[in-house]
């Protein structure tokens, strides 16, 4: 099976001709457009070992999220980066090569500090393998985690291994209403006490707040906070991982704003950048709806310590993703070059010039 | 490069720097002659100790212009020969780049500059109910540049995780003096992930002038119990039945018979010495949650037949508890005229069948063996006791242990859990990868400092000496698997 994958990589390297990497294309908006024959993952699915023991899972690349997080709760265990399924067709591969995660993610971690090794094949069709299953290695330059969020320009992911985590007993959702600044606040003074916080959002002058843990954990920051606890509260994060609510629904042909990222210091202040506006993530992202410029809403973010990315919608000419500084541009272009010489992989997916 | 340094390059070296900043003399430069794994020395030629980015910059600009290599060091506390002097090159200290700028309680991160101490920084945030979660037990002493280059670890990784996770921007400078400016103050930057790539790097790929760290709200409350067992594996079978309980405790330790002894004679913890392995697991977070926790600990331990099983009374008891822990290895130093500290990492499954192929090995090279171990996360730490004095004695032990680190990739590990490559470990590297993987470790560097100057030699072993090695490992009949092709 990875055979057919290595010789359709060493022909393409050969006759220099683009592959798209696609799993179950559930982020294909995601990024810019790459243009070149389809390379279709989904035949290397399947887990590969999973002890829950030892809080590790391997599988391949092309095996669907849903079917991981079935799994892992049938051992009360989750991917506790809570990755968004989107369409619901995510596989772990794209998952990992767009390293997206969802709302847990400021009080769990990224899905890439869950990755501990990965195996590949890179652009002349050589397949290698880094990390491990280990949760703590630091033998040679972590690879593993560079290729996270490289939206597939360095390499084809083929099989990947995560750390996973134990699912909380209990979780529950308070929401509050607060106008933005003081929504903004309370999320950062809460990050910075001992509860058990797992989700944090904004929107049109509602906090919600998630907490989970031990029972007795839940009920004790419960009765802390206050708050009234939402309908649906499962639902709710969901649709925002997911982002099925009618918020995020940015298709270009039906709107005219296009939906950006702007990720930043958590603490910064209201934007001021429109009203169409979800904060999440304790205050470091937040989405806009928005038919401002490029260049208008990437020096926004620059100013609050981050970066702008359009996330759905029309891409600037120069690229859904904020430019680079010079120095890190070459560095990018030469990690390129020595992972993918011939330049077949997603090219002009994450920044034009690769 | 060139093996010795120039009287124009130090001529032209001195103008940059005060003259306190510039060490030549070897009664000056010895000091720095090895890290903390003192096997390993090399009285460095010259020794820079700016006390600014701006000389740093000017620095690496003009070592590239003279091609003089650069071996970066902290505090000096590295176990890995990472910032052993190399002959000709220029030793940067960076321990003088020691100011906390600034702390930001709101966002919880503290931005420090690269010789900050470890524990300093948790010190200046506990005003704040904060602090930095990762604790190698080198971190009175150790610097955050250092736990940078090496992605250090601790005792409570399996939560909390290590340097890698708890880092949100870096200031670096790459060799021919461009200033990188890695991650963000948001969680995520745009483009590759260079900060994951720079953590861990060992000084090969940039030198490193400003860390921002994530701080994070002190736990309401920390709690241990301890538990003895009358076999390692019965031990080891409980570590994971703690796991699959659902609990991730804060901390996980075991050790082993020699390594218990050793530990209660030194600060009398109150060990139980009539036991094979000793567990410590520590519990932290919301009160509540702790309760539910210890208890559910305490019935798992009981379950996997744990002959004593004891919860500290007091905060008191706890650090006392801890102190013997964290003491073990110069408790095992007071044991023996040397030791050599392994650093291999295991899955948690594989600790019954190591245990005893390490038990196997301490016999056959006549040389004792005590084992500390990060349970939790299955980063082993086997002390091999020996006697430098004794000719021969020192090569024995670094072979034993070398042999330790095969057997960690043998069952599915890795060769270094939380202390680095360095030197030390480099033979080992060619039993981890093979010559593709290597490749792309050099083309990575390549692609930071394609000309070689950021501590050359370290961390990736050339091909040809893979080969070398290889060849002389068979020889000695004591490769795993003669019957896989080497290069």
């Amino acid at each position: 099976m990875l055979t057919e994958y290595i010789d359709r990589i060493r022909a393409a390297h050969a006759a220099e001709t683009p592959l798209v990497i696609q799993g179950g294309g559930s982020k294909a908006f995601y990024g810019n457009a790459a243009a070149g024959d389809v390379l279709d993952t989904r035949s290397l699915a399947g887990v590969v070992d999973y002890q829950p023991k030892e809080l590790v899972l391997t599988a391949r690349a092309g095996t669907p999220l849903a079917e991981l997080e079935t799994l892992l709760a049938e051992h009360k265990q989750m991917l506790a980066f809570e990755p968004p399924h989107f369409n619901g067709a995510a596989t772990l591969g794209g998952c990992v090569a767009s390293g997206l995660s969802g709302p847990r993610r400021p009080y769990a971690g990224s899905v890439r500090d869950f990755v501990l090794g990965i195996r590949m094949i890179d652009g002349s069709g050589q397949p290698l393998r880094f990390g491990g299953q280990v949760i703590k290695n630091v033998a040679g330059y972590d690879v593993s985690r560079l290729m996270v969020g490289a939206l597939g320009t360095l390499g084809l992911l083929t099989e990947v291994s995560l750390k996973v985590l134990p699912r909380p007993a209990a979780e529950t959702t308070l929401q509050f209403e607060l106008d933005e600044a003081a929504a903004i606040q309370r999320m950062n003074l809460w990050a910075g006490q001992p509860l058990p916080l797992s989700a944090t959002s904004w929107h049109a002058g509602l906090l919600s707040v998630r907490l989970s843990g031990a029972p007795s954990a839940v009920r004790a920051a419960q009765v802390k906070l206050g708050g009234e606890p939402p309908h649906e509260a499962g639902a709710f994060w969901q649709r925002l991982r997911d982002q099925t609510t009618p918020f995020f629904d940015k298709r270009p042909s039906t709107f005219n704003q296009s939906l950006w990222r702007l990720a930043v210091n958590p603490t910064t202040p209201p934007l001021n950048l429109g009203d169409a506006q979800w904060i999440e993530w304790g205050g470091a992202v937040r989405w806009l709806a928005s038919d401002l410029p490029a260049a208008a809403l990437r020096e926004a973010a620059r100013g609050c310590g981050g970066h702008a990315a359009l996330f759905r919608g029309n891409a600037p000419a120069d690229g859904a993703f904020a430019p680079l500084a010079p120095a890190l541009l070459t560095l990018h272009r030469n990690l390129k070059q020595r992972f993918d010489p011939k330049g077949i992989f997603n090219r002009g997916r994450l920044y034009p010039d690769f | 490069m060139t093996a010795r340094i120039e009287p124009a390059f130090l001529k032209s070296l001195r103008t940059l720097l005060p003259a306190d900043s510039l060490l030549t003399a070897p009664e000056d430069t010895r000091p720095f002659e090895s890290d903390g794994l003192s096997a390993y020395r090399a009285t460095p030629d010259v020794v820079a100790l700016p006390g600014t980015e701006v000389q740093v910059a000017a620095i690496l600009q003009l070592c590239h212009q003279h091609q003089v290599a650069v071996v970066a060091r902290g505090a000096g506390t590295g176990l890995a020969a990472g910032a052993l002097p190399i002959a000709g090159a220029l030793l940067l200290v960076l321990s003088r780049l020691n100011q906390i700028k600034q702390i930001d309680p709101l966002a919880r991160t503290a931005t420090v500059q690269p010789g900050v101490r470890n524990l300093a920084i948790s010190e200046a945030a506990a005003a704040y109910g904060l602090y930095y979660a990762p604790d190698p037990s080198s971190q009175i002493a150790c610097s955050i540049g250092g736990n940078v280059a090496e992605n250090s670890g601790g005792v409570h990784c399996l939560k909390y995780g290590l340097t890698v996770h708890n880092i949100l921007k870096l200031r670096a400078w790459t060799i021919s003096g461009e200033l990188l400016e890695i991650g963000s103050e948001s969680l995520d930057s745009a483009g590759y992930d260079l900060l994951a790539l720079l953590t861990g790097s060992e000084g090969m790929l940039a030198i490193i002038t400003e860390v921002t760290v994530k701080l994070l709200p002190r736990p309401e409350r920390a709690q241990v119990v301890l538990a003895a067992f009358d076999d390692v594996t019965t031990a080891g079978a409980a570590v994971g039945n703690i796991i699959a309980a659902g609990i991730i405790p804060a901390g996980l330790e075991m050790m082993d018979k020699l390594a218990i002894q050793a530990a209660e004679a030194f600060v009398h913890a109150g060990y139980p010495l009539n036991c094979e392995a000793l567990l410590l697991c520590e519990i932290d977070g919301v009160n509540e949650e702790v309760s539910d926790d210890i208890f559910t600990v305490r019935e798992v331990l009981a379950a996997s037949g744990a002959t004593e099983i004891r919860t500290a009374e007091s905060e008191e008891q706890r650090l006392r508890f801890w102190a013997g822990r964290k003491a073990a290895f110069p408790a095992v130093g007071r044991l023996t005229p040397d030791y050599y500290c392994m650093d291999g990492t295991i899955p948690r499954g594989q600790l019954p069948h190591v245990l005893r192929r390490i038990r196997e090995m301490s016999t056959e090279y006549g040389l004792a063996v005590a084992n500390v171990f990060h349970a939790g996360d299955g980063n082993l730490h086997p002390l091999i006791l020996f006697d430098a004095n004794q000719p021969g004695e020192l090569a024995k032990a670094e072979s034993f242990g070398g042999r330790i680190l095969e057997l960690c990739v043998e069952v599915g590990g890795t060769i270094t859990g939380e202390h680095g490559v360095g030197l030390e470990k480099i033979n080992q590297m060619c039993a981890q990868f093979a010559a593709p993987e290597l490749a792309r470790f050099h083309d990575v560097k390549a692609a930071f400092d394609p000309d070689k100057l950021l501590n050359p030699g370290k961390a990736v072993p050339e091909l040809h000496r893979c080969a070398e090695w290889g060849a002389m490992h068979i020889q000695g009949g004591q490769l795993p698997h003669p019957e896989l092709p080497r290069f």
